[in-house]
């Protein structure tokens, strides 16, 4: 397929943006270009078949199957665009006085008292543009409520050798040090190891519940209390909230700050098409550090509150990604309370409809029901007809479905981590389980057959050590500018 | 003394050129779970390393995972071809040295080849 640059043809063009209704000014000439800027010429027809060109190779949720673990990829209603196309959200101007914002406000005061609600938090900043940035907020926040106190010492964060990458990397940017602790071999924190490694330099602790490998933690509580009792905070990662949404909450686990990210679990785009938002709620103790000003409700007008002198400052500009809070919110008026909570009961039936029958053919690590999502491990088959996780995972797209999350979590060996989600039906489920059986079989049988996949797909295999180390970013032009 | 590759629990292997003295590099087994090598971060020359505590991170294409030194001591030498051609490690890891390590003091529990290929 040809670049949109490559198929640029002098003098082409189309007429995309409307007529200029302010007064046209004109920048000093020390500051304008001296050359032409590389745009691509081509007419409107060409365009619009370039982006379908380009469509047509993506997979989305709305191609098929796309049980990427740990990613809940759900379907996103159209309600929600639709909702976020109304003019009086789209058209807004971020510096526009409050006065003509009231319905923009309000939608953000009600999605933090709904977000709130379902995380037991006191309150929830839309700031953070997505997960990690959520994680490097939340800690931040602990990092502020630990320098107030003028306790110093603590400098460290704990996290289970099961957490999220982004975890130990969110820890780092925001100044802490890393201490890892060992999982038990059903993939739970093990309190005992947890003790070993608290002290007076504990600044907190992150974990996911359930945890990475699909699995409640039932020991939450003391988990929570050995942290506290230490001096240190607990960080509740919001990535696996899809399976428990009206059924428990962070909040009552003993978490004090938490990250949600609103394109997973509240159905707003996941992915290229994003943006993301990974709002950050905390309790009462460390609202003053949040980096927004409160919205608060005075003579029946929203408002914004005077900003807190010990917040820890802007980590993004104006309001996060506010059109994806709109379609967070209407996915949860959608719903309703009841409604969340079925999508969470959903989310942990199908994934356990596809455990169990997967179990016979598959190994499965973890024993036991699971949440909205389960490990396999092809240790074995690695082992015995040399077909990796990835060649398996590869497979899959020639029966045009999205593979499963791969070598993760890294305490299990050639892992597949299946998340279904609750937008599933069960024949999509039972087509899933019917193919990943064949392929299975077709492993022993043919193993070569499986390093050879994808043989249906546009791109094969890309060279990914080519791609990590020598990626092509930009288009190159050529050295005369043409 | 003889000159044998000692393992840890964690995949590493140190082999003591003299008493004092190690060079450090990770296990085949490590290089084949990993997968293809795409970067290394090495400490500098001068830096502290302690036993049982991380020194290097490797990214492969599955993830990025941190090595642990096996000794406490002083970094006297990187090697710098690795930062080039992280794949020399896959193509052959007890040749792939990472770091060489003086003035040692202290050393994790080791385990010699057939104790480490034993409970792998």
């Amino acid at each position: 397929m040809k670049l949109i640059f490559e198929k640029s043809n002098a003098g082409r063009g189309c007429e995309l943006l409307p007529e200029c209704d302010v007064p046209v000014t004109s920048v000093d000439d020390k500051f304008r270009r001296n050359k032409e800027l590389h745009l691509p010429e081509v007419s409107e027809t060409e365009l619009s078949r370039h982006y379908t060109e380009l469509m047509k190779r993506t997979f989305g949720v709305n191609d098929g199957f796309y049980p990427l673990g740990s990613c809940t990829m759900k379907y996103n209603p159209k309600v929600n665009d639709d909702i976020a196309k109304l003019s009086g959200f789209a058209e807004i101007h971020p510096l526009q006085p409050v006065g003509s914002a009231q319905g923009c406000l309000e939608v953000m005061k009600l999605a933090e008292e709904y977000l709130s609600e379902v995380t037991g938090m006191d309150a929830m900043d839309f700031q953070p543009a997505a997960g990690a940035h959520g994680e490097f907020t939340g800690l931040k926040l602990i990092a502020a409520y630990h320098k107030e106190r003028k306790d110093t010492k603590r400098t460290k964060i704990i996290v289970p050798d099961s957490a999220h990458g982004t975890n130990p990397a969110s820890a780092a940017m925001a100044g802490f040090s890393v201490i890892n602790v060992a999982s038990t071999k059903e993939g739970y924190v093990d309190p005992e190891e947890l003790k070993k490694v608290v002290g007076d330099d504990t600044a907190g602790f992150m974990l996911t519940n359930p945890n990475t490998v699909g699995m409640f933690d039932e020991n939450i509580l003391e988990i929570t209390k050995i942290i506290h009792d230490a001096g240190g905070l607990n960080y509740y990662d919001g990535a696996n909230l899809n399976a428990i949404m009206g059924l428990v909450r962070p909040g009552d686990m003993g978490f004090d700050v938490v990250h949600l990210n609103l394109h997973k679990t509240f159905s707003t785009p996941h992915g290229g098409g994003g943006p993301g938002s990974g709002p950050v709620g905390c309790k009462e103790l460390l609202i003053k550090y949040l980096p927004s000003s409160r919205i608060i409700l005075k003579d029946g007008k929203y408002e914004y509150a005077e900003k807190s002198p010990e917040s820890i400052g802007r980590v993004k500009a104006f309001y996060g990604n506010f059109l994806i809070v709109v379609r967070a919110l209407t996915y949860i008026l959608t719903l309703g309370g009841e409604g969340l909570k079925n999508a969470s009961e959903n989310a942990v039936l199908n994934a356990n409809y596809m455990m169990s029958k997967l179990q016979e053919s598959f190994e499965i690590p973890f024993s036991g029901h699971c949440m909205h999502e389960f490990v396999i491990s092809l240790e074995q088959l690695k082992q015995e007809k040399g077909v990796s996780a990835l060649d398996f995972a590869k497979t899959l797209l020639d029966y045009g479905m999205h593979p499963p999350t791969m070598y993760f979590p890294l305490i299990v060996h050639e892992a597949l981590m299946v998340e279904p989600t609750e937008t599933e039906t069960k024949e999509n489920l039972e087509l899933a389980i019917e193919v990943y059986k064949k392929v299975l079989e077709q492993a022993k049988s043919d193993p070569e057959l499986l390093h050879q996949s994808p043989v249906k797909t546009v791109i094969g295999r890309p060279d990914e050590v080519m791609a990590a180390r020598n990626p092509i970013l930009r288009y190159q032009f050529n050295v005369n500018g043409e | 003394m003889k000159k044998e590759y000692l393992y840890t629990k964690s995949h590493e292997w140190v082999l003591f050129l003299d008493e004092k003295t190690a060079r450090i590099g990770i296990s085949d087994y490590a290089q084949g779970e990993l997968g293809d090598l795409v970067f290394i971060n090495l400490p500098e020359a001068g830096d502290e390393v302690v036993a049982g505590e991380e020194f290097a991170d490797v990214e492969s294409v599955k993830a990025v995972s941190n090595i642990y030194s096996p000794v406490t001591g002083t970094v006297r030498a990187i090697n710098e071809e690795l930062l080039d051609h992280p794949e020399f490690v896959n193509s052959d890891a007890t040749e792939a040295w990472f770091i060489e390590v003086e003035d040692i003091k202290d050393q994790v529990e080791l385990l010699t080849e057939e104790q480490y290929k034993a409970q792998l």
